[in-house]
């Protein structure tokens, strides 16, 4: 009996078919993605990656909100072109507390995981309101509304809370100032002494031009601005990082 | 029929939702609870109404239970129609960028619409149709589980809403073709689950010795997408009266489990379950018996194996490292082989019938799909090889790829198997127009040739222009110059789409005056009569 008439076997037997249909496809993931958590080297050794301040969170859940990821990339790959445009090719650490990450897929507008430092505020808020204004040839639609939109901050260490139990390492401390480090990055007169222990290099100032209330473009703005700001390359290790 | 029990349950699921919009902790919730509230109630409203306290019928045990795949199939070419629809709207905000209506109709929020709309509720309920369809046929038996069918139908039609609205509010775990929040996952995977027990329950009380091949790949399709989804969506709620979660993976380990994710989605999703497909309507149409039983056997196995390794091939040169990076592109590569044998199992059903592409075009139509099936999973692997991603990756070559794939493969496919069940489901002798199927198989080839040349050209001459440099060694363009470069190439792939978004037009009147039980009084197709001999 050949190996092909034995599968009459399989064929007659439901039970057989979905247990051996399910064995065969797990097989695939378990070698490729069960490693990445614990092979030492998937995540290189970087100097100053540091959790998300409130206000960077609430900026990035915007980002994904408004579904940014869908045409602009934050992974520049290691060439030559990619690294002249965008500065340093990115690492894995530099997206470790990203839940989800954003790499994204496809560059309709340019890469934006250096963005940080590039712009001015001003130059966002105005980019974001109205994108022709400032570039001509974009395609990219309007957030204006994110102008009007006040940042919802009832109880928001819950999800410093939330992204804790997943892994991020945010401190006690920084939970139980969730609240008041959301307000006070974009307040210029706030006292950030706190805040900018807990959340080094943090952008801090009223980012969307309207000091009187903290709205999503503040959020939004703050984010974009410390994107790809946190590691310092100077001290990065290129031969050690290699995998 | 009395509806007691449902009749309760959506009451009281409707009046949870009524306390969820109340309490949300986020504005987006609670919307998205109002939404849900008013679809339950609707849903209530609608049983109540026809409830009756006459005796039920006697259900004939032995006859098929086509209720709920007369409901898929409308439900598809509905929802083909929309997501489609979508398409064109958003294949044109890229060129018309005025087009943008913040916040709920932008670009960003309507292209998860568009995906989700065309595989999931497009491609999904041709998928729950027509995979019910056959496995009652292949088994000689009538679904499992009462109205357990018209729950998983319903349920999906459910959760099609909720992902539907929830990117327009803006309510999203931004992981590619997986967008829904957390509650709407845990939702799918209850009426996954119940899709699971309703299809394996019918191959489990067949009067035929054997399951029929296009069975093995339903099954593989329905138990390796519940494995996907649950894996990919793991997720941490911030409050469980709130939108936002956060994915329990981070970084890399993320980015690889969604493309995990992401190219089975592709891989079982769209390919394998539509294989089913073809394993069944092909030959049926055909009449002509599947060219080669080995072969299904190689195939089905080489593929599920193959299929479930690709993922990292969308993660070429990015911070995942090489050794999966490559072990990703061995196999894609590899995985020409199982999708090429597939592709000549199926074309080769048609020898000896081979004239009827012909008369027939609902075979044509059928035979395009597999020949796009060809095409693309060529075009796959090649793009999969580093060296040729390395110039793909980040452009539109990438999107046209997918769409010679989507409405090549997948959209034709599904059309071909819809024409064959219709006349059938509602006892017609045929369908209203064959003419009219020879025009959307026109349009519709026509349009994704349009579509796919154009997105070739565009997204190679946009990854040219990008690394292009002068001989003094500086770049040529700047972002902004090659983002302006596109827009001929935009317009004209929105005409290719609204070819194909025409076709399905097409269609939908044609099966809904086939339903209506009309027949238009018109030529028969050439060929199709055999033109009378003078006697000798």
């Amino acid at each position: 009996m050949g190996l092909m008439d034995r599968h009459a076997i399989i064929e007659k037997n439901a039970t057989l078919l979905l247990v051996g249909s399910l064995l065969v496809v797990t097989v695939g993931g378990i070698v490729e993605i069960a490693p990445l958590f614990y092979l030492d080297n998937t995540i290189e050794k970087v100097e100053g990656m540091r959790p998300y301040s409130p206000l960077e969170l609430a900026g990035r859940n915007v980002y994904v909100r408004e579904g940014c990821y869908l045409c602009h990339s934050q992974m520049i790959r290691p060439f030559r072109d990619e690294v002249e445009r965008y500065g340093h090719y990115s690492l894995a650490a530099e997206s470790m507390y990203d839940h989800p990450f954003q790499w994204g897929s496809k560059r309709t507008g340019p890469d934006l995981a250096r963005v940080g430092d590039r712009y001015s505020n001003g130059w966002h808020v105005q980019h974001l309101t109205d994108p022709r204004s400032v570039v001509p040839e974009s395609i990219m639609p309007s957030y204006a509304f994110l102008k009007d939109q006040p940042i919802e901050v009832k109880d928001f260490s819950t999800h410093l809370v939330a992204n804790g139990r997943v892994g991020v390492p945010y401190t006690d401390d920084m939970i139980a100032h969730a609240n008041a480090d959301l307000m006070a990055q974009a307040d210029p007169n706030a006292d950030t002494s706190g805040l900018e222990t807990r959340y080094p290099k943090a952008k801090i100032g009223d980012f969307d031009g309207n000091p009187q209330q903290v709205t999503e473009m503040d959020a939004l703005v703050a984010y974009l601005q410390m994107l790809g700001t946190l590691v310092d390359f100077k001290n990065y290790d290129e031969a050690a990082g290699y995998r | 029929m009395k509806f007691g029990t449902e009749i309760v349950a959506l009451g009281l699921f409707a009046f949870a939702a009524l306390v969820a919009a109340g309490f949300g902790v986020d504005e987006p919730f609670r919307q998205h609870m109002w939404v849900l509230f008013i679809v339950l109630v609707g849903f209530t409203v609608v049983l109540l109404r026809n409830t009756s306290f006459a005796r039920a019928a006697a259900v004939d045990p032995s006859a098929y239970m086509d209720g709920p795949i007369r409901y898929g199939a409308i439900a598809t070419m509905f929802w083909g129609v929309v997501g489609m629809l979508v398409g064109v709207v958003i294949a044109l905000q890229l060129a018309y960028p005025d087009l943008n209506i913040q916040p709920w109709l932008n670009f960003g929020r309507l292209r998860p619409l568009h995906t989700s709309a065309v595989v999931f509720a497009f491609g999904g309920n041709a998928l729950l149709c027509t995979s019910l369809y056959v496995v009652q046929r292949t088994s000689r038996a009538r679904l499992f589980g009462g109205g357990l069918a018209w729950f998983v139908f319903w349920g999906y039609q459910l959760f099609i809403v909720m992902a539907a609205t929830g990117y327009l509010l803006g309510i999203t775990e931004s992981r590619e073709y997986a967008e829904p929040e957390w509650y709407v996952d845990i939702w799918l995977t209850i009426v996954w689950v119940a899709y699971l027990i309703l299809f394996l329950g019918t191959i489990l009380k067949r009067k035929e010795p054997h399951i029929y091949v296009a069975n093995w790949f339903y099954l593989s399709f329905i138990v390796t997408i519940a494995m996907l989804h649950v894996v990919n969506n793991l997720s941490m709620p911030a409050s469980f009266l709130g939108s936002k979660s956060y994915s329990a993976f981070s970084g890399v380990q993320d980015a690889l489990t969604q493309w995990w994710y992401g190219h089975n989605a592709v891989g079982f999703f769209l390919t394998a379950g539509f294989l089913g497909m073809m394993y069944y309507f092909v030959p049926k149409q055909a009449n002509r018996p599947v060219y080669s039983y080995r072969l299904s056997i190689i195939h089905f196995w080489a593929l599920i194996f193959l299929y479930i390794w690709a993922g990292p091939h969308h993660l070429h040169y990015t911070a995942l490292p090489d050794w999966a990076q490559t072990l990703g592109m061995v196999f894609s590569i590899m995985l020409w082989m199982p999708s090429w044998g597939g592709m000549i199992n199926g074309l080769m059903t048609l020898s000896g019938a081979w004239d009827k592409l012909r008369t027939d075009p609902i075979i044509r139509m059928m035979v395009m799909a597999i020949a796009f099936y060809g095409m693309s999973t060529f075009e796959g692997p090649m793009m999969s090889i580093k060296a040729v991603n390395s110039l793909s990756h980040y452009t539109d070559w990438t999107i046209g790829h997918v769409h010679s794939g989507a409405l090549g493969w997948v959209g034709m496919i599904s059309f071909g198997a819809i024409y064959y069940m219709v006349p059938k489901l509602w006892n017609r002798d045929r369908l209203y127009s064959l003419r009219l199927v020879t025009w959307h198989f026109w349009l519709a080839t026509l349009g994704i040739v349009v579509y796919a040349a154009v997105m070739w050209v565009s997204g190679i001459m946009q990854g040219l222009m990008w690394r292009e440099y002068d001989e003094q060694g500086f770049l040529v363009y700047s972002f902004a110059e090659t983002v302006a470069a596109m827009h001929p190439y935009y317009v004209m792939r929105a005409i290719g789409g609204a070819m194909y978004l025409s076709g399905a037009l097409i269609m939908a009147w044609n099966v809904t005056m086939t339903i209506l039980g009309h027949q238009r009084e018109e030529e028969p197709m050439p060929g199709s009569v055999p033109a009378l001999q003078p006697a000798e």
